[in-house]
C-alpha cells in the first residue's frame, strides 16, 4: 500500500475547537487480521462469519447482561454535547464521529434499534438505525480511532466513558471475526512467547547482559539485571519495549540502578516479560485474564514477595485496577506492600527515606516537563491518596532534576491530553490519526518550549514514548526530546562506590 | 372527561413507576466486572457518596466541561425541582411546612425552568457539534418540557385556574371520591403533556436520572489493590478454568 499522505496540522497558540467537517477520517482503517490464527488464538472466529448480523446482536445482548457500564452508558446520554470538544482526535481531525458522543452513537443507534422500545417502534424519532454491513465498517474505522484515554469521561455529567464503548465495540467485532491486525497479532504473541515484541528468552538475556556491561563501563559498579532468579524478593514486570529501544531501555537501566541501591533482590521473568496487556484494548476479559495469569504464575514459580511494574500506562491500569480481580488474590505475597507497586512509588519511597544519593546536576542539560499518561492519570492511582498518580512521578522528577516546569494546567493532570497513540493505535497504518490526534498535546508542549525553554518531555508509558518518538518530528521537534522518567533518575543517581569526577577532584569518599 | 383524565393519570403513574423500577432493577442486576472509576476518585465509600452528591446536586463534571450548558441545565433542573416540590400541595390535604415555605420560590422557579430550557434549545440549534448529535426526540423533549412550564406559568399568572378544584380532583383520585377537573385550556394542555412525559420517561433519555447512580466511573470506590473485586460470572470463569 502506498504511504498515505496527509497534512500535519499547524501549531497555533491555542487549540481551537474546529467547526465540524463530516467524513474527514472515514478513509482511515487499520489493517484487519490477515492471519486467521491470530483470531483463533484469542478465541475468536478466524474471519468475518456469515451470520454476522445475528451474532452481532447476540453479542450485544451478552454485553448488556455482563457489563453494567455498557447498558447504563448507552441509555443515559442526553446529548448535552459537553464531551464533543474534549477528544484530541476530534480537535485534530474535525470529524464529528471522533467526538466522544459521535463515536458512541455509532453503536448506540444500533442498540436503540434492537434493544429499546422507542428505537423498535419509532426509529427515526430517536435516531435509531438498522445494523448493516456498512455499520460494521464504520465501527471498525472509528472505534479504532479512539485511544481509550477517558478524557471524555471526566467531562460527561454521567461519567459516560467512551473507552468502555470502544472496548465493547471491538469485542463485538472480534466476536464475529472482524479483528484488528495490530492488537490481535500482539496478543497472540504474548500468549505464545510471553511478550508483545515476541522476544524469546535468550534475546532478553542478551540484552540484560549488555546493559550490565554498559552500566559497569559507565560507572565502574556492577549492577545486576537478573532474569528468572528464583527466590528473589521482587518480580519486575515491564513493557517489552524496555528491552529494546531508546528511550525505553534507559528507563530499564534506571530501574536496575534503583533496585541496586535499595539493596533488594529482584528479577525479571522470561514468561512474564511483558507488562502491557492489549486484551484491554479489545475489551476482552478472557484475554486480559489470560495475559495476566502469566504474571501470576511467574510470581508463584519464582517465589517472589512483591510485584513491581515498570513504566507503561495501560499496563499500570491493568496492574493497579484489574490484576487483583483478574489474577488474584495475592495472599501469598508480602502484605506490607501494595500488590502491585509502580516503579515510581518504589523510587519515591526510597527518595523520601533518603536512601538514594542523587546529583540533580546530572540532568542540568535539560529543562523537563511531564506528560501525564491517560491511563495512569484517569484510571489508576499511586500512593494512598487520590491524585497520587500526578504527584508521585513529579516528586521523583523534581528530586532528580533542577529544571522542571508543568505544561498548561488545563492539559495535564486529570485533564491531560493523550499522546495520540494509545488504545491499540500505535501502528503505522494509523499514522495519520496518530499525528493529528497529537495536536493538542504538541500545542501545549510547544507553548512550554517557547515560554519556559523546555527541552524535554518525560513520560512513564511505553506507548507514549514510542508515539512521541514517531510524531514529534512531524511537528518540527526532535525525536529524542522524549525521555523516560527513570532515565532521569538514572542520570542523577550516584551509585554506592561509583567514581565521579568530583570524587577524583575533591576527596576519596565511600569506596 | 374528568374520569378519562383520572384514568390516564393512573395509567401514566403506573407506567412511570413500574417502568423505572424495572430499569433500575436491571441496572442493579447487571454486574460491573472491573473497577473503572474515573480517577482521581475517592478511596472510601463516604468519599463516593460525596462525589455523587456533588454530581447530582451541583453537576460538578458538567461545570468542568462547559459553563453555558451548566448554567442552563442547572437553572432548568433546580427550577424543576422547586416547581415539583411546590406541586406536592396539590396531592396532600394538610400541607407540610417545608412545602408551604417554598411556595413563593416555586412560583418564580417556573421562569428559571423555562428560561433554562430555552437556553438549551438555542444551544442545540446553534452549536454545530450539538446540532450534529441531536435526534428529533432531543428537540421534542425540550419543547415538551417547555410547554409544560409555559402552560403552568399561564395558569399562575395569566388565566388563573381554579386550584381548589384541581386539588380536589387529584386528592380524589386515590380516595376514589371523584372531583371534577376544571375545564380551561392551559390546565388541560399542562396535564396532558405531563401525562405524556410520565408515559415516555422510562423509555427515553430521561433515564439519565437513575442512570447516574449506576455509572461505574462515578459510583465505584478506588480501592482495587486493597480489596478484590470479582463478580459472579468472572468467578465462574475462574472456577471453570481450574477444572
Ligand atoms: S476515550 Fe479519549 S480517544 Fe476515546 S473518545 Fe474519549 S476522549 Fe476520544
Ligand atoms: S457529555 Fe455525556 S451525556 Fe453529554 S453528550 Fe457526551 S456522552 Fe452524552
Amino acid at each position: 500500500m502506498a504511504k498515505a499522505t496527509f497534512d500535519t496540522p499547524e501549531l497555533q497558540e491555542f487549540v481551537d475547537v474546529p467547526a465540524l467537517e463530516e467524513g474527514t477520517m472515514a478513509h482511515i482503517k487499520s489493517y484487519v487480521v490477515n492471519n486467521p490464527d491470530h483470531n483463533t488464538d484469542l478465541g475468536f472466529p478466524g474471519e468475518l462469519v456469515d451470520d454476522w448480523h445475528e451474532k452481532t446482536l447476540e453479542k450485544m445482548a451478552d454485553l448488556c447482561s455482563r457489563y453494567r457500564s455498557f447498558q447504563v452508558y448507552l441509555d443515559a446520554c442526553v446529548k448535552c454535547g459537553s464531551c464533543t470538544d474534549k477528544c484530541h482526535y476530534y480537535l485534530g481531525t474535525k470529524d464529528p464521529k471522533n467526538m466522544p458522543v459521535g463515536r458512541q452513537d455509532l453503536l448506540r443507534k444500533v442498540y436503540r434499534r434492537y434493544f429499546t422500545f422507542a428505537g423498535k417502534y419509532f426509529p427515526k424519532l430517536v435516531g435509531a438505525e438498522d445494523l448493516t454491513r456498512e455499520t460494521l465498517d464504520e465501527w471498525y474505522s472509528y472505534f479504532h480511532q479512539c485511544s481509550q484515554c477517558r478524557r471524555c469521561s471526566v467531562f460527561c455529567p454521567y461519567g459516560i466513558d467512551t473507552a468502555e464503548i470502544s472496548m465493547a465495540a471491538r469485542e463485538i467485532l472480534d466476536s464475529i471475526g472482524y479483528g484488528q491486525k495490530y492488537c490481535n497479532e500482539i496478543i497472540a504473541k504474548v500468549h505464545k512467547i510471553g511478550n508483545n515484541l515476541g522476544l524469546p528468552g535468550p534475546a532478553i538475556e542478551n540484552t540484560l547482559e549488555g546493559l550490565e556491561e554498559d552500566v559497569e563501563d559507565e560507572t565502574g559498579v556492577v549492577v545486576k539485571f537478573p532474569l528468572d532468579v528464583k527466590g528473589s524478593d521482587i518480580l519486575l514486570v515491564t513493557p517489552s519495549a524496555d528491552f529494546f529501544a531508546e528511550p525505553h531501555v534507559d528507563g530499564l537501566i534506571g530501574y536496575g540502578k534503583v533496585f541496586h541501591e535499595a539493596g533488594v533482590s529482584w528479577t525479571l521473568s522470561t514468561t512474564a516479560s511483558e507488562a502491557g496487556n492489549f486484551g484491554m484494548f479489545i475489551g476482552s476479559y478472557e484475554n486480559m485474564r489470560r495475559v495476566s495469569m502469566r504474571i501470576r504464575q511467574a510470581a508463584t514459580e519464582l517465589g517472589v514477595k512483591r510485584i513491581v511494574f515498570g513504566e507503561c500506562g495501560h499496563a499500570w491500569r491493568i496492574a493497579y485496577a484489574f490484576l487483583n480481580t483478574l489474577a488474584g488474590p495475592f495472599d501469598d505475597l508480602d502484605p506490607n506492600y501494595p500488590v502491585p507497586q509502580h516503579i515510581c512509588e518504589f523510587t519515591n519511597d526510597l527518595i523520601e527515606q533518603g536512601k538514594l544519593n542523587l546529583d540533580k546536576s546530572g540532568n542540568d542539560d535539560m529543562t523537563i516537563t511531564f506528560h501525564d499518561s491517560c491511563n495512569v492519570a484517569r484510571a489508576t492511582r499511586m500512593g494512598d491518596k487520590p491524585g497520587g498518580q500526578f504527584e508521585i512521578p513529579r516528586a521523583v522528577i523534581k528530586a532528580v532534576c533542577n529544571n522542571y516546569v508543568d505544561m498548561d494546567h488545563n492539559t495535564i493532570g486529570e485533564k491531560t491530553y493523550c499522546c495520540g497513540g494509545g488504545g491499540g493505535l500505535l501502528t503505522d497504518d494509523l499514522m495519520e490519526i496518530r499525528v493529528k490526534g497529537a495536536l493538542p498535546r504538541m500545542t501545549a508542549l510547544n507553548n512550554a518550549i517557547k515560554d519556559h525553554g523546555v527541552t524535554h518531555l518525560a513520560a512513564i508509558c511505553a506507548i507514549c514514548k514510542s508515539q512521541f518518538t514517531k510524531v514529534m518530528p512531524y511537528y518540527g521537534m526532535d525525536m529524542d526530546q522524549i525521555v523516560s522518567v527513570h532515565q532521569l533518575v538514572s542520570n542523577a543517581i550516584i551509585l554506592t562506590g561509583q567514581q565521579t569526577e568530583e570524587d577524583e577532584d575533591d576527596q576519596e569518599s565511600e569506596e | 372527561m374528568s374520569t378519562v383524565y383520572a384514568l390516564l393519570f393512573i395509567v401514566a403513574t403506573l407506567v412511570l413507576v413500574i417502568g423505572l423500577a424495572r430499569k433500575i432493577a436491571k441496572y442493579a442486576k447487571v454486574p460491573a466486572p472491573l473497577k473503572i472509576p474515573t480517577t482521581p476518585a475517592p478511596v472510601t465509600q463516604t468519599g463516593v457518596v460525596l462525589r455523587m452528591f456533588r454530581e447530582v446536586v451541583f453537576f460538578e463534571s458538567l461545570f468542568k466541561s462547559t459553563k453555558w450548558t451548566w448554567i442552563f441545565s442547572w437553572m432548568f433542573h433546580l427550577g424543576l425541582l422547586l416547581v415539583l416540590l411546590r406541586h406536592v400541595r396539590y396531592f396532600m390535604d394538610s400541607v407540610w411546612l417545608p412545602i408551604e415555605l417554598i411556595q413563593p420560590f416555586g412560583m418564580y422557579a417556573g421562569f428559571a425552568m423555562v428560561a433554562g430550557l430555552g437556553g438549551l434549545f438555542v444551544r442545540r440549534i446553534f452549536v454545530d457539534r450539538v446540532r450534529y448529535i441531536s435526534a428529533p426526540s432531543d428537540y421534542l423533549w425540550l419543547i415538551l418540557l417547555g410547554f409544560i412550564g409555559f402552560s403552568g406559568l399561564m395558569m399562575s399568572f395569566v388565566v388563573h385556574t381554579d386550584i381548589v378544584a384541581v386539588k380536589q380532583f387529584f386528592t380524589g383520585i386515590w380516595t376514589f371520591s371523584g372531583g371534577a377537573l376544571p375545564v380551561d385550556l392551559p390546565l388541560l394542555v399542562h396535564i396532558t403533556l405531563v401525562i405524556v412525559l410520565m408515559l415516555l420517561f422510562p423509555f427515553s433519555k430521561l433515564l439519565h436520572a437513575p442512570g447516574i447512580f449506576f455509572s461505574p466511573s462515578r459510583n465505584q470506590v478506588d480501592n482495587p489493590r486493597e480489596k478484590r473485586h470479582i463478580v459472579p460470572w468472572a468467578k465462574a470463569l475462574e472456577e471453570n478454568e481450574k477444572n
